[in-house]
C-alpha cells in the first residue's frame, strides 16, 4: 500500500513545499516592524527607508485602504499581525479605537502635535493633514457661481454639475464631518442627492482629470492632488481652479491622517518610536517637502509654498475621534452610492 | 484511500462555495433582500449582463471570423494573422485596458468595457475554432462548393454550424471571465459585480454588502455554466475520411476589406496596447525597473508553486475519473470544475474568512495564495491531463506488469512519461493565469509581496503611467511562451 498513501499526502506534502519555497524567499526577518498602510504607498516608503536607515529596525509594509485595513484589524482582533496602523483619514482610526485595540500613544509624541490635530483620547496621534476643496474648471463655471456651502450640492440645479469619488476613503471621511456636524436625517438628505447630482469617479486624481477635461464643471477633492499636479506637469489640472467653501462649513474640513500602536503588538517600543519619529523634526520635514504636498501637523514645520497656512482654512471644529466610519458607509449604501 | 484523499481536495476546492452559501444564511433573507433590491444592484446587473452578452458576442464574431478567414480562406498573409490573432492573450486585459485609457482617456462605460472584451478575449474564441476548423472534414466544404455556394454561404451554412461546439465552449470561458474581470473594468470606471465586490471589500473588509453581491454573482457563473452544458448537448461531429487539409474559398474581391477588418482588430487589441507600454517604458528610469525584478520573483514562485499543486491534485483526479468512471469519481471531478469557474474575488474573501476563523497560522502566508490558484486553475491542467490519460490504454501498463514490473514501476515507467505533454502545458496554463492573477493576490499575499501584477495595478491605478509600464512589460514577457505553446496546441492537433 505504499503508493497509494503517498499518493493521498501527496497534495499535502505539496502545498508544504511550495510554501516553503515561497516563504523563505521574500527579505525581512520576522522581527521586521510590520505596518498597515493606508497612505499613500510612495510618502510612507519614504518615511520607512529613512527611519530604517536611522534606527536599524527593519519595517514591512501592508498596503491597502483606510476601511479594509481597519475593518481587517478589526476582525483580526489579538491575532493580528500588524504593530503600527497610518491611514489617510481618521474614521478608520475611530472604528478601530472603539474596537479597543489601540495602546496610548507615548507623552513624547502627543507633545509634538497640536491638540486640534489629535483625538482627545490620546489613542492615536495626526500625523498629516489634508484640506478639502471643490476644483472647477473656470471655462464651465465662473467664479462667483460657485456654492458657498458644500451642502448646497445637494440642490437640484447641480444635476450633473460636480464630480466625486464615493468609494474611497477620502470621500467618505468628507461624508463623515457632514454628520458629525449635521446629523443623520441631514446627511441621509444630502446623499440622495448627491445620488442624483453627482458623476462618479474612481479616485480624486480621476475626479480632478475629469474637470481638467471639462466633462464635468467641479469636482470635490483634497488639496494636495491639485498642489501636486501643479507643481509637476499640470497635465490634469491645468484648466482648473480652487475653491474653499465658506470658514466652518463641513465643506471646510481638514481631514487628519492618523497613526496608531496596536494593543496587540509585541514590538510596542519600536512602533511607539516610529510614530514618535513620524510627527519628529524628520517625518514631518519628509511629509512636508516631500512628494506629497500633505500639511505637516507636528508644531514648526511649515507647510510646503505654496500651500494657506493649515490654521488660515476656517475647517470645522471636530473631534477625529468622533468621525464615524460604519456610519456613512451605511448611509452611503442606502444612497446607493457603494 | 485515492479517493479520499481526493474528496478533501475536493472539499477545500468547495470552501467559496460553502462560504456563499453560509454567509448569505448569516445575512438573512431580509437583510439579503434589502441589500439586494436597490437601484445601485439593478444598475450593476444590468451592466454586468450587457458586458456579458455583448462582450461574448463581440469575440465570438472576431474569434470564429478570424479563424475561418485564417484557415479556410485564400487570405494573404495567413501565417502571419494565424500568430497575430492569437498574440492578445498575451496581453493582460488589464493592461489593454491601461493602454487604451492612455491613449483614449475619455474611453469608458459600456462601450468601452466591450471594446476591451473582444479585444483582450478574443484569443479564448479563435484558438478553439482553430483547432475545430483543423479538426472538421472538407468534404462539405468542398461539396458545397461545387454546388456553387459562394465563400460566404458555404461559412455560414456549412462551415459555422460545424464550429458550434467550439464557439459554446470558447463563449463560457469568455463568459466566466467577463464576470470575473477586476482591474480592466475598475479602469475604465465601469461598474460590474466584481468592481462592485472589490469596492465593498475596500469598505468593509467583506462584511455583508460583498458577501450578498457574491452570491448574484456566484449565480451568475453558475447560470453560464448550465447554460453552456445545456447548450452543448451530446451531439457529437464525425468525419468521413481521415486527415487531409481542407481546401480554401477564395475571397475575390473580399480580399481588401477582410484583411482590412483584420487589421483594424489587431491595432485595437495588440498595437495600441503595446505602443502605450513601450511609450510609458521608455520615459521610466532604472528606479522603476528596480521594484519589478523582486515581484518577478515573487510572481514566478507563487505561479509556479500554484502550477506544482494543480499537478498534485489533478494527477489523481484525473486517474479516478478516467481509469474508475462512476458517480462518485464523477462527482469529484465534477466539484473542482464547479470551484474553478467562481471568480477570485469570492475565492479569496472566502479563503480570508477561512483562515482567520479555522487556520489563523495560514492567514496572509503563501500557502493561500497558492490553495486560491490551486482552485481557480484547476480545470487549466485537468482538462488537457484527463484527455491525455484517456488516450493512454491501461493495457500498456498490464504488459509490463506482466512482465513482473510492480504496478508502481509500471505506472511510473508507462503512464506518467506518456502524460508529460499534457501535464506540461496544463501546468503552463496555470502558471499563467497565476502570473496574472490580481484580485485573489491582492487580498491574500502576505505581508510585503509584491507580483507583476499586483504592483502593475497600484501604480497604474494612482494613474503613473511611467511606473506601470515596465510591470506591463513584464507580464506581456511573462505570457509569450504560455501563449506560443496554447498557439501550436491548437494548430498542430490537424
Amino acid at each position: 500500500m505504499p503508493v497509494i498513501r503517498t499518493r493521498r499526502i501527496a497534495p499535502v506534502v505539496g502545498i508544504a513545499v511550495a510554501a516553503l519555497l515561497v516563504g523563505c524567499t521574500p527579505g525581512g526577518g520576522d522581527d521586521a516592524l510590520i505596518i498597515y498602510n493606508a497612505q499613500h504607498e510612495q510618502l510612507t516608503e519614504e518615511w520607512t527607508a529613512a527611519f530604517t536607515a536611522e534606527t536599524g529596525i527593519e519595517v514591512k509594509l501592508r498596503h491597502g485602504g483606510d476601511s479594509e485595513l481597519a475593518n481587517q484589524i478589526v476582525q483580526e482582533g489579538d491575532a493580528s499581525p500588524a504593530d503600527v496602523f497610518l491611514t489617510e483619514n481618521s474614521p478608520a482610526m475611530a472604528l478601530v479605537e472603539d474596537a479597543g485595540l489601540f495602546a496610548p500613544i507615548d507623552e513624547a509624541t502627543l507633545q509634538r502635535v497640536p491638540e486640534q490635530f489629535r483625538p482627545s483620547t490620546g489613542s492615536w496621534t495626526g500625523i498629516a493633514a489634508r484640506d478639502t476643496v471643490l476644483v472647477y474648471n473656470p471655462e464651465l463655471i465662473s467664479e462667483d457661481e460657485l456654492p458657498a456651502s458644500i451642502l448646497e450640492l445637494q440642490d437640484e440645479k447641480w444635476q450633473g454639475q460636480w464630480g466625486a469619488a464615493p468609494g474611497g476613503a477620502d470621500f467618505q471621511a468628507i461624508v463623515s464631518a457632514i454628520l458629525a456636524s449635521e446629523g443623520e436625517d441631514a446627511t441621509a438628505d444630502w446623499l440622495v442627492g448627491m445620488q442624483r447630482n453627482a458623476e462618479i469617479y474612481r479616485n480624486n486624481i480621476v475626479t480632478m482629470k475629469a474637470v481638467n477635461a471639462g466633462e464635468v464643471p467641479m469636482g470635490i477633492i483634497y488639496h494636495y492632488y491639485w498642489y501636486r499636479d501643479q507643481a509637476s506637469t499640470k497635465e490634469n489640472s491645468g484648466n482648473t481652479a480652487l475653491h474653499l467653501f465658506e470658514p466652518g462649513d463641513p465643506g471646510a474640513f481638514v481631514s487628519i491622517s492618523g497613526g496608531g500602536v496596536l494593543a496587540s503588538s509585541d514590538r510596542s517600543d519600536e512602533a511607539q518610536q516610529f510614530l514618535t519619529w513620524l510627527v519628529g523634526e524628520q517625518g514631518q520635514t519628509i511629509l512636508g517637502e516631500g512628494y506629497s504636498y500633505e500639511y505637516p501637523v507636528a508644531t514648526g514645520i511649515p507647510a510646503r509654498a505654496p500651500l494657506p497656512a493649515l490654521e488660515s482654512l476656517g475647517a470645522p471644529e471636530i473631534d477625529p475621534s468622533t468621525l464615524n466610519g460604519p456610519t456613512v458607509i451605511d448611509l452611503m449604501t442606502e444612497a446607493g452610492l457603494l | 484511500m485515492l479517493a479520499i484523499g481526493v474528496a478533501a481536495a475536493a472539499a477545500i476546492a468547495l470552501i467559496p462555495v460553502g462560504y456563499v452559501v453560509v454567509s448569505s444564511i448569516q445575512t438573512g433573507l431580509p437583510r439579503l433582500i434589502e441589500l439586494l433590491v436597490r437601484p445601485r444592484v439593478a444598475e450593476l446587473t444590468v451592466n454586468t449582463v450587457l458586458l456579458v452578452v455583448l462582450g461574448v458576442a463581440a469575440t465570438l464574431v472576431v474569434g470564429i471570423g478570424g479563424a475561418w478567414l485564417v484557415e479556410r480562406t485564400s487570405l494573404p498573409l495567413r501565417r502571419f494573422f494565424a500568430i497575430a490573432l492569437a498574440a492578445p492573450l498575451a496581453i493582460p486585459a488589464f493592461v489593454t485596458s491601461y493602454g487604451w485609457a492612455s491613449v483614449a482617456p475619455w474611453l469608458g462605460g459600456l462601450g468601452g468595457a466591450v471594446l476591451i472584451a473582444a479585444c483582450a478575449y478574443s484569443p479564448l474564441v479563435y484558438l478553439p475554432a482553430v483547432a475545430a476548423l483543423r479538426g472538421l472534414d472538407p468534404a462539405l466544404e468542398e461539396s458545397a462548393r461545387s454546388l456553387g455556394l459562394g465563400p460566404w454561404r458555404v461559412f455560414a451554412r456549412v462551415v459555422l454550424p460545424q464550429l458550434r461546439m467550439a464557439a459554446i465552449g470558447g463563449g463560457l470561458v469568455v463568459g466566466l471571465h467577463l464576470l470575473a474581470e477586476y482591474g480592466a473594468f475598475a479602469f475604465l470606471e465601469f461598474g460590474t459585480f466584481t468592481t462592485a465586490i472589490m469596492d465593498a471589500y475596500r469598505a468593509n473588509f467583506g462584511g455583508a454588502l460583498a458577501a450578498a453581491l457574491g452570491v448574484v454573482l456566484a449565480a451568475l457563473c453558475l447560470l453560464l455554466v448550465i447554460g453552456e452544458n445545456r447548450l452543448r448537448g451530446t451531439s457529437r461531429l464525425s468525419r468521413s475520411a481521415a486527415s487531409r487539409p481542407g481546401g480554401r474559398a477564395d475571397l475575390g474581391r473580399w480580399t481588401a476589406p477582410a484583411v482590412l477588418a483584420l487589421l483594424v482588430f489587431l491595432s485595437a487589441a495588440v498595437l495600441v496596447p503595446l505602443s502605450s507600454v513601450l511609450r510609458w517604458s521608455l520615459s521610466s528610469g532604472l528606479d522603476d525597473w528596480a521594484s519589478v525584478v523582486p515581484a518577478a520573483g515573487q510572481t514566478v514562485l507563487l505561479s509556479v508553486g500554484g502550477a506544482l499543486v494543480c499537478l498534485l491534485v489533478a494527477l489523481p483526479v484525473a486517474w479516478l475519473a478516467v481509469r474508475h468512471r462512476g458517480r462518485i469519481s464523477g462527482t469529484l471531478e465534477g466539484a473542482f470544475y464547479v470551484a474553478g469557474s467562481f471568480p477570485a474575488i469570492i475565492v479569496a474573501l472566502a479563503l480570508v474568512g477561512v483562515t482567520l476563523t479555522v487556520a489563523p497560522m495560514l492567514y496572509q502566508t503563501a500557502v493561500t495564495v497558492i490553495v486560491a490558484y490551486a482552485i481557480l486553475f484547476l480545470p487549466r491542467l485537468l482538462v488537457p491531463l484527463r484527455a491525455g490519460l484517456a488516450q493512454i490504454s491501461p493495457a500498456w501498463e498490464e504488459s509490463a506488469r506482466s512482465l513482473g514490473v510492480p504496478p508502481w514501476r509500471a505506472r511510473l515507467r508507462v503512464t506518467v512519461p506518456l502524460l508529460v505533454p499534457a501535464a506540461a502545458s496544463g501546468a503552463a496554463l496555470v502558471a499563467l493565469g497565476a502570473s496574472n492573477e490580481l484580485t485573489a493576490t491582492l487580498l491574500l499575499a502576505p505581508i510585503g509581496t509584491e507580483t507583476v501584477a499586483t504592483g502593475f495595478w497600484s501604480a497604474a491605478s494612482a494613474l503613473d503611467y511611467v511606473s506601470a509600464a515596465p510591470y506591463a512589460l513584464t507580464l506581456i514577457a511573462l505570457s509569450v511562451p504560455a501563449v506560443h505553446l496554447m498557439f501550436s496546441e491548437a494548430t498542430g492537433r490537424a
